[in-house]
């Protein structure tokens, strides 16, 4: 991780009538439940504490009613906390005067909604200048950023038209394009793709990451969906009534889960999709140095293997089988006894290596962009992972 | 105590503690009206003024000058030739059944009325839209003001002020200016949060949000307010004309007293025919200012 752009240390949000009254409750650890009935008062959000780096893409996950949306709108103090800090670059937001609070919103982050939050009144161009236009910029630097802006999420052309004559999925592309109008560094987006249907969401996902790739902002995501969060994150954080259940990286998230409520959402995650075949390989068992048919034998003999990796200082050179190996007529192996067998990658997703995998009797070799052998990945070792065993440890 | 007549009549206040009660309250009023009498009045004399020039610019420009200028106002608001020729139509007739003059000062008064009430009643509607607390207490205000029979507030206006057009003025506004209120007031509170949430976010700064956004969104239900305090203030010019605002009342009052039928049914008829013109041109108007709302979904 990054240095930390953003540090929230112990926040809670207590929503009632005197939440300072009833923080001591809320500290003693007694559930959501209680409170509400004693009190009358809901928490909304519990002792949170999150570091959250430059240039990453945080995905905040819960279901409705975590307080996920709550969060995020500390961020920019559309809603204030009860208790707590929220440092951006080591500003506390909290101590804000109200005009520096305004200048803030408009420089440092900007937001995108799930029903979009677009001026209906108001065309696609002017919403997408609107972060600029309260800025005060004049009207033609701001039309033509505007435009570019348009043009990168896709909607060249559609400027004059009013929100209401698109579709939910260019409505919220104009919602995207708005918020990197501004230039901030942050973007906040709140369940930004909930309410478009799948087709369109996956697209959005693709063009988010697309744009990701050259604007290195710092993206705070939230969303209920976890293969979204597995998507698109780097690092996903969990929440679960108001509190934190579990923080890292997808990986961690879906192998090791922190307690049973993780478990319950991560078993019904598409894991071939989710997991790269970097995290299911395993260290090849088997790897020839030699190029003497004899040696190469008694090495797949010695490691009681059927096929091994023929591999010299160049990198991997190719698959061996034992039955190839004994009927060769020559001293040194060639390229003739190579196996038909193509490499994966490490990056590669699961699901794209499936058919390799099955079509192939031996393991499968791992090789990076470098030519490097890196690991093998067996059917044994899909199996393991697709068959649902949620603890296995990663290699 | 020992008969029970308290069970069968209502135990009311002693007569004479009564009489005295609305002794006390008429004296100290006419105190009052007699103190600050012409302060008062002096301070609406500008009004005056105006609602005087006004009403003499109308009846003094020839008949054929004010048919098109008022023609031109409403094809620029509405673009609409059937109305226009509406207007020229009801216009011509009017002056023909010789209602010129009157038609001309209930049109100057109505028109006054419904700017003061537009000047006073959006900035109330904002703030009660802004402030629970404004909302409690106006809201009974104006319930009282759109229940309270006119005649009533009537008697202290005129004992304030005397007989003439101010007190008519007053007289209408408090009758008219409700609907605006409510709907302003209606009208930001109905505004989708998630815009203004969005205004919040990109730093929009409350005025920013008031003018940028709440009040344009606001817009249809204003229009319909306005459109219902024309209405009202039109309904009133009648009960007006009792304190000595010249215009269309004034003959139907005549004809109530003496029984003269068609005078009043014609000059109602041309009350009629300025709410029509009023309701469809403002109307129209806010229409053609909401293009927005035609891609039929509104986020």
């Amino acid at each position: 991780m990054a240095e930390a752009l953003i540090r929230v240390e112990g926040l809670y949000k207590v929503f009632g009538k005197d939440p300072a009254s009833v923080m001591p409750l809320v500290r003693e650890g007694r559930s959501k439940d209680d409170i509400l009935a004693e009190t009358g008062h809901t928490v909304g959000l519990k002792n949170i504490n999150l570091k959250i780096g430059k240039g990453e893409i945080y995905v905040i996950m819960g279901l409705s009613g975590s307080g996920k949306s709550t969060l995020i709108r500390h961020f920019n103090r559309l809603i204030d906390p009860t208790e707590g800090r929220i440092l951006i670059e080591g500003v506390d937001v909290m101590k804000l005067s109200p005009k520096e609070l305004i200048a803030f919103r408009r420089y440092k982050m900007s937001m995108v909604f799930q029903r979009f939050g677009l001026m209906p009144h108001r065309t696609v161009l002017e919403n997408v200048g609107y972060g600029l236009a309260i800025q005060g910029s004049d009207r033609n630097s701001r039309n033509d950023k505007a435009k570019h802006w348009l043009e990168a999420v896709g909607l060249a052309g559609y400027g004059e038209q009013y929100p209401s004559q698109l579709s939910g999925g260019q409505q919220q592309r104009v919602g995207l394009a708005r918020a990197l109008c501004t230039n901030a560094e942050i973007l906040l987006m709140d369940e930004a793709f909930s309410a478009l249907d799948p087709l369109i969401r996956s697209e959005m996902q693709d063009q988010l990451l697309e744009l990701q790739q050259k604007l290195h902002k710092t993206i705070i995501f939230i969303t209920h969906d976890l293969d979204e969060a597995l998507r698109l994150g780097d690092r996903i954080a969990i929440l679960k009534d108001g509190a934190l259940v579990q923080e890292g990286a997808p990986v961690d998230i879906l192998l090791h889960p922190a307690d049973d409520y993780v478990a319950a959402f991560v078993r019904d995650v598409n894991r071939a999709r989710a997991l790269t075949v970097e995290t299911v390989m395993t260290p090849a068992a088997c790897c020839i140095n030699s190029d003497s048919v004899r040696d190469a034998l008694a090495t797949l003999e010695s490691a009681g293997r059927d096929y091994g990796f023929y591999v010299t200082q160049a990198g991997y050179q190719g698959t061996l089988s034992r039955r190839r190996l004994e009927s060769a007529s020559g001293e040194h192996i060639d390229s003739q006894l190579l196996e038909a067998v193509s490499p994966v990658s490490p990056d590669a997703l699961i699901e794209t290596v499936i058919p390799d995998t099955l079509e192939t009797p031996g393991p499968l070799p791992v090789v990076d962009k470098d030519g490097q052998l890196q690991g093998e990945l067996s059917r044994a070792n899909l199996v393991e992972v697709l068959g649902g065993g949620s603890d296995r440890n990663a290699a | 105590m020992a008969d029970a007549s308290w069970l069968r009549e209502f135990p009311e206040m002693d007569r004479m503690d009564l009489l005295e009660i609305r002794k006390t309250l008429d004296t100290a009023y006419r105190e009052f009206s007699r103190s600050y009498g012409d302060a008062i009045e002096s301070f609406f004399d500008p009004l005056l003024d105006f609602l005087i020039w006004f009403e003499q610019l109308l009846i003094n420009s020839p008949w054929w000058a004010v048919i098109l200028v008022v023609t031109a106002l409403v094809y620029s608001a509405t673009r609409s030739w059937k109305l226009s020729a509406g207007v020229v139509i009801s216009f011509l007739l009017i002056g023909y059944f010789g209602m010129w003059e009157d038609t001309m000062s209930t049109l100057s008064i109505i028109t006054v009325c419904t700017l003061m009430s537009i000047v006073l009643g959006i900035p109330i509607g904002i703030l009660m839209a802004r402030s629970d607390r404004v909302q409690t207490v106006v809201t009974p205000v104006l319930d009282i003001m759109q229940t309270m029979p006119a005649f009533v507030y009537l008697i202290p206006v005129v004992m304030l002020l005397g007989i003439g057009k101010i007190p008519g003025l007053i007289a209408v506004v408090i009758y008219a200016i409700p609907p605006v209120i409510r709907l302003t007031n209606l009208g930001i509170r109905l505004v989708d949060p998630e815009v203004m949430e969005a205004a919040t976010a990109y730093g929009a700064s409350p005025m920013q949000r008031l003018f940028g956004v709440q009040l344009p969104l606001a817009m249809p239900t204003i229009m319909a307010g306005i459109n219902q305090t024309i209405m009202m203030a039109l309904a009133m010019v009648v009960i007006a004309s009792m304190i000595g605002v010249k215009g269309l009342g004034q003959p139907v009052l005549k004809s109530i007293t003496n029984q003269y039928f068609t005078l009043g049914l014609f000059n109602g008829l041309a009350i009629v025919a300025l709410a029509i013109i009023f309701d469809r041109v403002s109307q129209a108007y806010a229409r053609r200012t909401q293009r927005h709302m035609k891609g039929g979904r509104n986020g």
